[in-house]
């Protein structure tokens, strides 16, 4: 079977900082696969590139996404082949509502009765009709981004830090709205996948991840089980990592 | 009994003197270009207008078979061509042309020309020795009726000078609800409409006023507002240009004179083509424990010019509260907006007053982030500036609710 993602030698700056410096990298339709890694190392840098955020520039390299070269296409053509994106922090856009934003998203009216389900699951039907991440507190801002991908439905979720700012009482809300946005929480939808970014590692006690890779100095190293290497950082922090490359 | 005519005779003496005053504010305008006068009789209904008179009509939120008004008030150039008060709400209030309640009504001399100045400058001087009617509308005390009134100011010809004298009286413990629109039939249409409205809000009474402006590229506009409001009364004024304008110029006053009155502003204007707006309020915080809010939205497309002006003016003893929230995105290299807050305490101790200005583009990481949703980079623009203005108007109808995004889907694509 062909690979959902393949990623070849890929090198992206930010203004005039290098950000990823050669990536090689490819998953297989359904994996979860973590990135673990110290701060700015790469990780964000890495899944907005995926997404093709315009100010990650891609200097060289190729990002192919079931089988098409997406390295030119922009983030609108790539939402609609299937790729979505959960920002840590993302902007806050006021006067569009989180109302608004799901009614422009949602094409037709069948699959209301599941919003609602969806919408009363994260708590945010108190939030519809504010300001989209207007005064939102970190776990908020989580759950309003995973209900806008709920109604999205990409095939390949990309999560930037499921847990920060998040407490450890609505972790395991988002651990389970993660798994229902994957279609986990059900009989195992093949094509749905992620990457998922954490610090803490506390979102593998909620998700049931395939692979764990390790991001230092703008590439992928470590590739293997997500609890072994969250074990290794926990002992050795990511300087071992490093010396292994 | 009509209202004296001694009183009449001094507004006008005051006039006479002021004819030639020009504007603190907005390009001066030659009045003698329009001099052209039509009379125009009474139709049965609004159904009985032009189709170009109806089509501009219905765009600035008229409903022709007045479903969910309580009274309307139609002017064509001139000429009062119809009002009506629903049945349902006789006894409530009453409404008819401001020359008509002059002649019914003495104390007329209490409210007509009592707060604006005559003499402030050309335009109130012409309005007030040319005056061509305007509406007055009175709600009796403590009556509330449901719906709004509608009314409708419109030119029909070129080198029509519409000099129309609006009042309002909210009567103690009452509260109305205004829709007003003001338009042209003929696109091309060469005049200038002056307007000039004082509105009272009485003790405990309640004004909510909204106001559609849809003009064209060689119309002048030049209204002059004062809205006084006693003690635990409130002013909500919603004001719309979205149209191109040739020029213009107003600064409507709210001057909260009782204890506990509160006033606020909330201004939509997009400008278009080489529009020269000049728009703005003023608030002024007499009474102990008022409190204002002035909003403002701007968006500068083509070659228009915008000032958005605002100021605060606090004079009471006591305390009050006001803020000035000021915000403007310019579309095109040609075009300029000018945010000007303007906060005044005079000698008023426990006042606050705040203000926030800003001017910058659309943020590309908004529309972006919107992009990432599968949304087009227009549609998100469209989206976002839509959100930006803040159009959420009552009792707009759907359509022209869908017409302004139209409006602002077209020339959003300059700002990609």
């Amino acid at each position: 079977m062909q690979e959902m993602l393949n990623v070849e030698d890929l090198w992206v700056s930010v203004g005039d900082r290098q950000v990823l410096k050669g990536v090689h990298f490819s998953m297989n339709y359904g994996e979860i696969n973590m990135l673990f890694g110290p701060n700015g190392a790469g990780k964000t840098s890495f899944i907005m590139t995926l997404m093709g955020f315009p100010r990650y520039r891609v200097e060289q390299g190729k990002i192919y996404f079931k089988g098409e070269d997406v390295t030119d296409k922009d983030l609108y053509e790539r939402a609609h082949l299937g790729l979505g994106v959960s920002f840590q922090r993302p902007p806050t856009v006021k006067g569009v509502t989180l109302r608004k934003m799901i009614e422009i998203m949602s094409n037709d009216g069948a699959e209301k009765g599941k919003l609602i389900s969806h919408i009363e699951k994260l708590h945010l039907s108190g939030h519809l009709d504010r300001g989209l991440n207007e005064g939102f507190s970190g776990g908020e801002m989580k759950r309003s981004e995973l209900l806008q991908l709920m109604v999205q439905r990409p095939e390949l979720v990309l999560i930037d830090e499921p847990e920060s700012g998040v407490d450890i009482e609505n972790i395991a809300l988002v651990g389970e709205a993660i798994n229902s946005l994957l279609g986990k929480d059900k009989v195992k939808d093949p094509k749905r996948s992620a990457i998922i970014i954490t610090h803490t590692g506390y979102i593998l006690d909620f998700v049931n991840a395939d692979e764990g890779y390790i991001v230092v100095d703008g590439n992928l190293v470590c590739r293997g089980n997500p609890r072994d290497i969250l074990s290794e950082i926990k002992k050795h922090g990511y300087r071992r990592c490093a010396e292994c490359r | 009994m009509p209202i004296s005519d001694k009183y009449l005779s001094e507004v006008e003496v005051r006039a006479e003197k002021a004819k030639d005053k020009k504007a603190a504010f907005g390009p001066d305008i030659d009045l003698s270009r329009y001099t052209q006068h039509i009379e125009r009789g009474k139709i049965e209904s609004l159904e009985g207008l032009s189709q170009q008179a109806k089509e501009a009509a219905i765009m600035t939120g008229i409903n022709l078979k007045e479903e969910q008004r309580s009274g309307s008030y139609m002017q064509v150039d001139q000429s009062v061509v119809y009002e009506n008060l629903n049945k349902a709400y006789e006894g409530q209030l009453e409404i008819m042309s401001t020359t008509d309640a002059l002649r019914k009504y003495d104390w007329m001399e209490d409210y007509y020309w009592k707060a604006v100045p005559v003499d402030q400058d050309k335009y109130t001087a012409q309005a007030a020795l040319h005056m061509t009617h305007g509406y007055f509308i009175r709600v009796f005390p403590h009556q509330k009726p449901q719906y709004p009134v509608q009314s409708c100011l419109l030119v029909a010809e070129n080198y029509i000078s519409q000099n129309v004298h609006n009042i309002i009286i909210v009567e103690e413990g009452a509260e109305l609800q205004v829709i007003t629109g003001c338009t042209l039939s003929k696109s091309d249409a060469e005049g200038i409409h002056l307007g000039i409205s004082e509105f009272y809000v009485k003790k405990g009474g309640k004004l909510f006023f909204t106001m559609i402006h849809n003009w064209a590229e060689n119309f002048n506009v030049r209204p002059r507002t004062w809205i006084v409001v006693e003690e635990d009364g409130s002013f909500i004024n919603n004001y719309v240009l979205l149209k191109p304008v040739k020029s213009i110029q107003a600064f409507p006053v709210a001057y909260l004179k009782g204890a506990n009155a509160s006033a606020k502003f909330n201004t939509v204007v997009y400008g278009l083509k080489d529009s020269y707006i000049d728009l703005g309020s003023r608030i002024i915080l007499e009474g102990e424990n008022t409190r204002g809010e002035s909003v403002a939205r701007t968006i500068a497309a083509d070659e228009s010019v915008i000032y958005s002006r605002g100021d605060l003016i606090a004079k009471t003893k006591g305390y009050c509260l006001a803020h000035l929230d000021c915000r403007g995105i310019v579309f095109s290299n040609k075009a300029n907006i000018y945010a000007i807050p303007q906060l005044i305490s005079a000698g008023a101790l426990k006042a606050e007053l705040s203000h926030e200005a800003s001017i910058g583009p659309i943020a590309e990481e908004q529309v972006e982030y919107l992009m990432s949703r599968g949304i087009s980079k227009e549609d998100a623009v469209s989206v976002i500036t839509s959100g930006f203005l803040n159009l959420d108007i009552p009792y707009i109808p759907e359509f022209l609710d869908r017409n302004i995004k139209e409006v602002i889907q077209a020339t959003a694509k300059e700002a990609l």
